[in-house]
């Protein structure tokens, strides 16, 4: 006599497809419940659809990657340092602090220049507007700032997730902080901001991933840009002759160029070993040099598609924070963590100045609008104009 | 926004926009090198940080000095 063995099976009600079946117990999410034949059969393969989506995913975007690094290597046909081998070569550079401002009792964080030439906003952990008039504004923790081209209003923003925009009034009996107006919002903080060739327009980049437009008079948002896989660092605006695009720099180590009117990515760059925490046009808008935590800066041509310089010194270890160029493009400066500012002759490669002078980090770097001078702000609560 | 993405939507988007990009068109660096560098050396005599500016128009110069009168 042989045992028998009795296999119980249950009717009922499935908990997937609420037909009356014979019902086997599933677990999900320690959780069990009843499912008939079928439904344990989809969801076991549904399982399997989501792990090879998933890497199928994974292997055509590094196919594609190679396949884009393979088109792009197509054109490497020379080095920029090859091009401008019968470059002069720049002799020794004077440059030094002709103005120390300490105005700040904070770090400095970002700064920028009026077209006027001559004033200055800078922000640290209140927002100052810095020149004769020295005007105080209440917004705390501003990471970006920025001056309106008509010289007559500043937005800026940092942790409290929006970007103001308060006119500017030098009459002392005005309170600034009544007539702020709160243009965008973010879902993190802002960490860059820039209006576009108006006052009525304001560009943002933000924590959140996002870089997005907005119509200053009504606070719309007009495009948005998404695409970064991480926080947003920077952005910076194509002069104007060249149309309507912007490059913006991020925590995913991709600088990214837009159209603003799509709000499509058109061309993306991921050479960086960092974080990049500062991107700037060249002068003629076909190119755009980065900052980064890797301790280079990069200088990418957009029309050849990549990345044709690399500034970096086996001695430099600390972070780029900023950078920028003088006005014609031959010299790029950059601002470091490790409270140095680095001069670099863009078209040979090399370094041609190093400046010291600030006590800490540097945080921002802007050469002023007609070239004259640039400016840095710094850690160490004070900002220096050098020329 | 990408802090509310899945992995899954962050490599979607990527994917889209790579495959956007393999479609770009492109020029060799021999011709927009060129072009960079002659740029530079148009401007290049305007630049008054590479060229330096005599002390008495530097703007930026601290006024000092005394007045005899």
């Amino acid at each position: 006599m042989c045992d028998q063995t009795f296999l119980a099976i249950v009717f009922g009600l499935c908990d997937k497809c609420s037909k009356e079946k014979p019902l086997r117990p599933v677990y999900i999410k320690s959780e069990q419940l009843s499912y008939c034949s079928l439904c344990v059969e989809m969801m076991a393969t549904e399982g399997l659809q989501e792990n090879e989506t998933l890497a199928s995913l994974k292997n055509e975007a590094e196919s594609l990657k190679g396949k884009l690094e393979e088109e792009r290597a197509k054109l490497h046909d020379v080095e920029l340092h090859q091009v401008a081998e019968r470059v002069e070569a720049l002799g020794q550079f004077v440059m030094k602090t002709r103005r120390t401002l300490k105005g700040h009792g904070n770090k400095v964080l970002c700064m920028d220049w009026c077209k006027d030439k001559r004033r200055i906003v800078s922000s640290s952990q209140v927002c100052h507007c810095v020149d004769e008039h020295a005007v105080t504004m209440p917004c705390t923790w501003v990471m970006a700032c920025a001056y309106a081209p008509s010289g007559c209003a500043i937005a800026c923003g940092g942790l409290d997730n929006k970007c103001s925009v308060y006119p500017l009034t030098f009459d002392k009996n005005e309170n600034m902080a009544a007539k702020k107006k709160s243009v965008a919002m973010h879902t993190n903080y802002l960490s860059a901001c820039s209006f576009t060739n108006s006052d009525m327009q304001i560009l943002t980049a933000s924590g959140d991933g996002t870089c997005a437009l907005w119509d200053v008079e009504s606070g719309q948002l007009l495009q948005s840009f998404h695409g970064h896989g991480a926080d947003v660092l920077c952005l910076d605006l194509a002069p104007s002759e060249t149309g309507n695009t912007f490059v913006s720099g991020g925590c995913d180590k991709k600088a990214m160029v837009w159209d603003m009117r799509s709000g499509q990515c058109i061309q993306s760059f991921e050479t960086h070993d960092s974080d990049i925490n500062s991107v700037r046009y060249y002068p003629s808008g076909d190119a755009f040099a980065s900052g980064s935590d890797d301790a280079t800066c990069r200088l990418y041509d957009l029309r050849a598609d990549r990345e044709v310089a690399i500034y970096s010194k086996e001695s430099i270890i600390f972070g780029a924070s900023s950078v920028d160029f003088s006005l014609s493009g031959r010299l790029l400066f950059a601002g470091y963590n490790d409270y140095t500012i680095n001069v670099w002759d863009v078209l040979k490669g090399s370094r041609v100045s190093i400046l010291f002078g600030h006590e800490n980090r540097v945080s921002t770097l802007r050469v002023s609008p007609d070239g004259t001078a640039f400016c840095s702000g710094s850690w160490d609560h004070t900002l220096r104009i050098w020329a | 926004m990408a802090q509310d993405m899945t992995e899954k939507e962050l490599l979607k988007m990527e994917l889209d926009q790579l495959k956007k990009e393999v479609k770009n068109e492109r020029q060799m660096i021999s011709k927009t090198g060129k072009e960079i560098k002659e740029y530079i050396e148009s401007m290049v005599g305007e630049d008054p940080l590479l060229k330096g500016i005599p002390e008495d128009k530097n703007p930026f110069k601290e006024k000092g000095g005394c007045t005899i009168s």
